[in-house]
């Protein structure tokens, strides 16, 4: 049964990982995730779970120990925040390419330099390409939720892939929150013994990974990643039904909040469409059609979807909390992208794009009310002075 | 050549000892040349190859599998050889 409790976010997630009851922890502590690995070692150390504990000496060495334990056919987790995820850059494409099904709670936090440990989604947003998925989640009972889910995504017998759960470091990991656990035995049940699929320590079936493989093959195990990333977003929906079944909490690939009716929206990811929710409320009780699109599975990205629900506003901003230096911010590359490829019969929403909360900047009620309220003006004709802009800012 | 839709994903290869399919001896830029002459039948060459390149039969050294040598000139840094005479040298390939 489930239990009501008030507990941060990375107690929650602790605890998700508690239930997973995972072979192995390789594991190296980074602000503000060391709260996660921290608790997960009493578990161990009280013999709560049976997991064998790797203290590494880096995040670059967790990551390899996490793809040697998974290859070895084990259920295999990790943790890390902000450099650690930087860190472990090089062997994130390795657990990705040898399709091995690690679960990564990741807790968003700026990047170097200037030295800073808040949250923002420079982290995640610098390993969309590293073919992990990327579960995001705005609570933290959507983490430990999507921790739990984790487990089913990675380990399904059509994908079999690593998959980070992201979550904003401090406003989610270190506030206290009321937040449902699920029992034990239900977590148990839904995640279910580790199936393991082509195993190093078969000993009768000797096998190697990490092969060479040059100019004769390379294209072609990139087209099969390609595809099996394709399998991603129905193993989502499938395991998010499940799961509804047994919590009663329903999940997408996004969640759309008064969206159908809207003209404008704002897509933001994480705890900030906490905060924006409410402004869009207030905005509607004075007329105003706001919306607000809020993505979970940024990787891969659900550009049809997402394309579709967004296609009949007047106008969207995209919210990004990380900047790609020189280019737009990376959420509204992929809005747009989506916006471009999506059957509007020739019309599409006009696309702005602010960038707001880095390295914890606080977003306020009042940054989304500026921002929906510079929507509705265009919405209503108004010119876009710039597509690109920083909010939240000194002048 | 397999298409994208018959490997295995991860590359995982699944065929025990398949590196015998893979011929490297292309890469030397030096070739091991055995001085039967300096052996003592050590077979340290045999132990530190770090490929499949010192071949062996009942026990005893009898030269170098060139298919499989690239050259790294470990077995001839390790041979003791005879009275410091070395029964590995390596030789520079093409002359």
């Amino acid at each position: 049964m489930g239990k009501v409790v008030a507990v941060t976010g990375n107690e929650a997630v602790a605890n998700a990982l508690r239930q997973a009851d995972p072979d192995v922890c390789s594991l190296y502590p980074i602000t503000p995730q060391t709260d996660i690995v921290q608790r997960f070692s009493s578990f161990v150390a009280n013999g709560v779970v049976q997991t064998e504990l790797l203290n590494a000496e880096s995040e670059h060495s967790a990551m390899s120990a996490a793809i040697g334990a998974s290859a070895a056919g084990g259920r295999v987790v990790t943790a890390t925040s902000s450099q650690g995820l930087a860190l472990m850059w090089e062997m994130l494409h390795i657990a990705s390419g040898m399709n091995l099904p690690i679960v990564m709670p990741l807790v968003n936090r700026a990047l170097s330099a200037p030295l800073n440990i808040h949250g923002d989604h420079s982290d995640g947003m610098g390993a969309r390409d590293t073919g992990w998925v990327q579960l995001w989640s705005e609570s933290a009972q959507e983490a430990y939720d999507n921790t739990i889910m984790a487990f089913r995504v990675a380990e399904h017998a059509d994908i079999r892939l690593p998959v980070m759960v992201c979550m904003d470091g401090f406003i989610v990991s270190h506030s206290i929150a009321r937040m449902e656990y699920l029992g034990d035995e239900e977590v148990k049940n839904f995640i279910g013994p580790y199936q393991t699929v082509n195993p190093l320590l078969d000993m009768e079936h000797p096998k190697s990974f990490g092969p060479l493989i040059l100019t004769d093959l390379y294209h072609e195990y990139k087209r099969l990643q390609h595809e099996i990333m394709g399998r991603v977003k129905n193993v989502v929906l499938q395991v998010s039904d499940e799961f509804e079944k047994l919590s009663g909490r329903k999940y997408g690939l996004f969640e759309s909040y008064r969206l159908d009716d809207a003209d404008i929206a704002l897509v933001i990811l994480n705890s900030a469409a906490g905060t924006s929710k409410d402004v869009v409320d207030e905005l509607r009780d004075k007329g105003i059609k706001a919306g607000l699109l809020k993505p979970r599975l940024f990787r891969p990205f659900p550009y049809e979807e997402i394309g579709k629900a967004l296609k009949h506003l007047k106008a969207v901003c995209v919210m990004d909390r990380a900047d790609s230096f020189g280019g737009y911010g990376p959420m509204f590359m992929e809005i747009s992208s989506a916006m471009y490829q999506a059957d509007g019969n020739g019309k599409r929403p006009k696309l702005i794009n602010k960038i707001y909360g880095l390295g914890g900047r606080d977003y306020m009620p009042s940054d989304a009310r500026q921002v929906l309220l510079e929507l509705n003006e265009i919405a209503g004709g108004a010119p876009v002075t710039a597509v690109k802009e920083y909010i939240g800012v000194r002048e | 050549m397999k298409k994208w839709t018959e490997l295995v994903p991860g590359a995982v290869v699944l065929e025990a000892g398949s590196s015998a399919k893979f011929k490297t001896g292309s890469w030397r830029t030096f070739r091991p040349e055995w001085l039967q002459e300096n052996c003592i039948q050590c077979l340290m060459c045999w132990l530190y190859c770090p490929d499949m390149a010192v071949k062996v039969a009942d026990g005893k050294m009898t030269g170098f599998d060139y298919d499989y040598c690239k050259g790294c000139g470990v077995c001839a840094k390790e041979c003791p050889g005879k009275q410091g005479k070395k029964a590995i040298i390596m030789k520079p390939e093409g002359k």
